[in-house]
C-alpha cells in the first residue's frame, strides 16, 4: 500500500510537472465527457419521461387522431363522465397553449386548469415563491414551474406574454413530475378565452387511477364511453402518450447517443495517444527508474496511475461541468406541447466519471506494457 | 572461501547479442576478480566491452555464458525480478550523462531508489536523502531542478542517488566524461572518499587516464577480454 501511495505521488508529480501535455489531455477528456454526460442526461430524461413503470397511475385523454394541442379539442363536460368511471381516482381538464407545436428547444406551454382542482389533483406541488391565494384571486395569474422561471428569469410579480397570452406571475412551483416544472399553470376559463378556443372546450383530461394495475383497463373504459360521441378519445398512460406524441423528438435524442459513443471513443484515443507519447518520450526516465530498482510492474503501474489521474480529473471536470451547466440553464425540449426537461442527474455524472476512469485504465494498458517490457540496456542505448 | 575473498568474481564471462544478421560478442571468456572495498578502473577503446561488463556487474544486463558472482550471489542465475530487487539494495549506478529525471528536484531524484522500500517511512527517507546530499555537499541545492544545476552538481546528485540506499557496490560509466577539469576532479575526489571512508567497492569505466589514476587498480579491455592488469595500489 505504501508502495502504491508513493507511486501515486510520483505519478501526480509527472502529470502536474508535464503541465502543457497534461492540461491538454485533461481538457480533451473533459470536453469528451461533457458531451457524453450531456447526451446521457438527455437519454436519461427521455427514459424517465417515456418508460412506463408499474407505479404509474396517470392517464391522458386526448382527442382521437389528433397530435397537437391546437387541434385536440374535447368537450369540458366529459369530465363528469370520466370521474364516474370505475377505477378513476381523480381527473382534471387541461387546456394547453404552446408557442410551437413542433420540436423546440424553448417551448412555452400554458396549462389552463380549474383553480380549485390543481392542488387537489397535484398534491405534490410545492410553492417555492409567491402565493397560491394571489393566484386564486387573480384571473390572469400564473403559477410558473421553477425550471421555466429559471430559464425565463421570472419571479413573482413579473408579467410575461407568449402565444398572445399575457399573464402575471403569482408563484413559482416545484414538482416531482418534470412536466410541471416547465409549464405555466393558469386558470382554465382565462386560457380558453385568451387562446380563443372558447369556453367549454379543453385539450385533454389528465386522469389518475386508483390502482396502477388497472391503468390499461381504465383507459379502455374511458375510450369506450366516448367511442360513439362527436369527439372520440384516445387514452394512454402519460408516459406512453409522451412516447407516441414526441416520437420524432425521441428519435432525434436517441440518435445523439452515437455522439456520446463518439465522445467516449475520442477520450479513449486521446488518453491512449497521450500516454503512449509520454511513455515513448520517457524511455530514458523508465530506464533510470529501473536502474535504481523500480520493477517493470512498478514502471507499468506508474503509467496506469498517470492515466488514471488524467482520466479522473478530466472526467470530473467534464461530467460535473455538464451537471452544473444543465442545472444553470434548465434546458428543455418541447414537442406537441409536451416538455422533456433536461434535469441533470447525479447518477449520470457518477457514470461519466466512472466511464472516464475505466477508459483511462483501458487506454493506459498498452503504453504501460510498452514501458514495462523495454529492456534497460536498450532504453539507455536508444536515448 | 573464494567468494569471501573476492567481492566480485567473473568466470569465463561472455555476452553476445544479435544485431541484424550478425552476432556481436562484446565480452568473451572474461575472468575478473575484485576485492571488497576496491576502486577499480576499466579502460579500453570504444566497443571493447567496458560498458557491457559494467552493465552485467550492475545487474541491468545479463551475461549469455559464464559466472558472475557478487557478494556471494550468482547474478547470472537471477531472474529479471530478482535482479531488480538485488540492484535496489546492493548496487548504485552513476551514468556519464547523470540521467537525472528532469521534472524532479535534486531531493526527489535522490529519493527515487527509496520510494519502493516498504520498510521506510517518509521521515526515514528524508533522513537518508539529507545524509546522501550532505555527503556530496549539496544540502543547499535539494529543491533545485536538474536544469538549475551545473554539470558537476548534477553528477553529484546522481552520486547521492547511487549511494542513498547504502549499497556495497557502485558502478560508474565515465562519470567525469561530460565534465570540465575542476568538476571532474571534485567527482573523482568524492569517489575516492566513498571508497576510502565508506569502503564502497567501485567499478568505474573511463577513457581519462587521470581518472584511472585515482583508482586502486586499472584494467584494460580489448575485444571483450582483459589484456593487461596494472596494480596501482592496495586496498586499505
Amino acid at each position: 500500500m505504501r508502495n502504491l501511495t508513493n507511486l501515486f505521488i510520483l505519478a501526480t508529480k509527472q502529470a502536474s510537472r508535464h503541465r502543457t501535455r497534461s492540461v491538454l489531455t485533461i481538457l480533451g477528456v473533459a470536453i469528451g465527457m461533457f458531451l457524453f454526460s450531456s447526451v446521457e442526461t438527455m437519454q436519461s430524461a427521455m427514459e424517465q419521461a417515456t418508460s412506463t413503470t408499474s407505479a404509474d397511475t396517470t392517464l391522458v385523454v386526448y382527442r382521437e387522431n389528433r397530435f397537437c394541442p391546437s387541434t385536440s379539442r374535447l368537450p369540458e363536460h366529459y369530465l363528469s363522465q370520466i370521474r364516474e368511471i370505475d377505477g378513476v381516482a381523480e381527473a382534471i381538464p387541461v387546456q394547453v397553449a404552446v408557442n410551437n407545436c413542433g420540436a423546440s428547444l424553448d417551448v412555452i406551454a400554458f396549462r389552463g386548469v380549474p383553480g380549485d382542482d390543481l392542488l387537489r389533483y397535484n398534491k405534490d406541488l410545492e410553492l417555492v415563491a409567491g402565493s397560491i391565494d394571489d393566484w386564486r384571486n387573480r384571473s390572469d395569474g400564473a403559477l410558473v414551474g421553477e425550471h421555466f422561471a429559471t430559464r425565463r428569469d421570472l419571479s413573482p410579480g413579473d408579467t410575461f406574454e407568449a402565444v398572445g397570452v399575457r399573464v402575471v406571475v403569482n408563484g413559482i412551483i416545484r414538482s416531482p413530475n418534470p412536466q410541471d416544472n416547465d409549464v405555466a399553470y393558469v386558470h382554465l376559463p382565462f386560457l380558453q378565452q385568451a387562446s380563443r378556443v372558447g369556453l367549454g372546450t379543453v385539450t385533454q383530461f389528465n386522469v389518475r387511477v386508483t390502482d396502477p394495475a388497472r391503468l390499461d383497463a381504465v383507459a379502455a373504459s374511458i375510450d369506450n364511453v366516448f367511442r360513439s360521441d362527436s369527439a372520440p378519445t384516445i387514452t394512454r398512460p402519460e408516459k406512453a402518450f409522451f412516447a407516441q406524441t414526441a416520437k420524432d423528438l425521441i428519435e432525434m435524442i436517441a440518435f445523439t447517443r452515437w455522439l456520446g459513443f463518439g465522445a467516449v471513443a475520442g477520450v479513449l484515443g486521446l488518453v491512449a495517444n497521450s500516454l503512449l507519447l509520454a511513455a515513448r518520450s520517457r524511455i530514458r526516465e523508465g530506464a533510470i527508474l529501473q536502474t535504481v530498482g523500480f520493477s517493470p510492474g512498478a514502471i507499468g503501474m506508474l503509467v496506469v496511475l498517470e492515466g488514471l489521474i488524467l482520466g479522473l480529473t478530466g472526467g470530473l471536470i467534464g461530467s460535473v461541468g455538464a451537471t452544473v451547466f444543465m442545472t444553470l440553464n434548465r434546458f428543455s425540449f418541447g414537442s406537441e406541447g409536451l416538455i422533456l426537461s433536461l434535469s441533470p442527474s447525479y447518477i449520470v455524472s457518477l457514470w461519466g466519471v466512472a466511464i472516464a476512469v475505466v477508459l483511462a485504465l483501458l487506454s493506459s494498458v498498452w503504453p504501460a506494457l510498452e514501458a514495462a517490457r523495454r529492456p534497460i540496456v536498450q532504453s539507455l542505448r536508444d536515448c | 572461501m573464494e567468494n569471501e575473498k573476492h567481492f566480485i568474481t567473473c568466470r569465463n564471462l561472455s555476452k553476445s547479442y544479435q544485431k541484424g544478421s550478425t552476432t556481436v560478442t562484446p565480452l568473451q571468456d572474461l575472468n575478473l576478480e575484485v576485492q571488497r572495498g576496491e576502486f577499480l578502473a576499466l579502460m579500453g577503446p570504444s566497443g571493447s566491452g567496458k560498458t557491457t561488463l559494467l552493465n552485467c556487474i550492475a545487474g541491468i544486463d545479463q551475461p549469455t555464458a559464464g559466472e558472475l558472482i557478487i557478494g556471494g550471489r550468482e547474478l547470472n542465475r537471477m531472474s529479471r525480478g530478482e535482479l531488480t530487487q538485488w540492484r535496489s539494495q546492493h548496487c548504485g549506478y552513476i551514468f556519464q550523462l547523470y540521467h537525472l529525471v528532469p521534472i524532479l528536484t535534486a531531493y526527489e531524484n535522490v529519493e527515487l531508489p527509496l520510494l519502493l522500500d516498504k520498510s521506510l517511512s517518509r521521515k526515514d527517507r528524508r533522513q537518508r536523502v539529507d545524509t546522501a546530499l550532505g555527503l556530496v555537499n549539496l544540502d543547499d541545492r535539494s529543491s533545485h531542478y536538474p536544469a538549475e544545476l551545473s554539470g558537476g552538481q548534477e553528477q553529484r546528485v546522481a552520486i547521492a542517488r547511487a549511494i542513498v540506499t547504502d549499497p556495497e557496490l557502485l558502478v560508474a560509466d565515465e562519470p567525469t566524461g561530460d565534465l570540465d577539469g575542476k568538476a571532474a576532479a571534485q567527482i573523482l575526489e568524492l569517489l575516492q572518499r566513498l571508497s576510502g571512508d565508506l569502503h564502497k567497492t567501485i567499478v568505474m569505466v573511463t577513457h581519462d587516464p587521470r581518472a584511472a589514476d585515482c583508482a586502486h587498480r586499472c584494467l584494460h579491455l580489448e575485444k571483450g577480454q582483459l589484456i593487461e592488469a596494472q596494480v596501482e595500489g592496495g586496498v586499505s
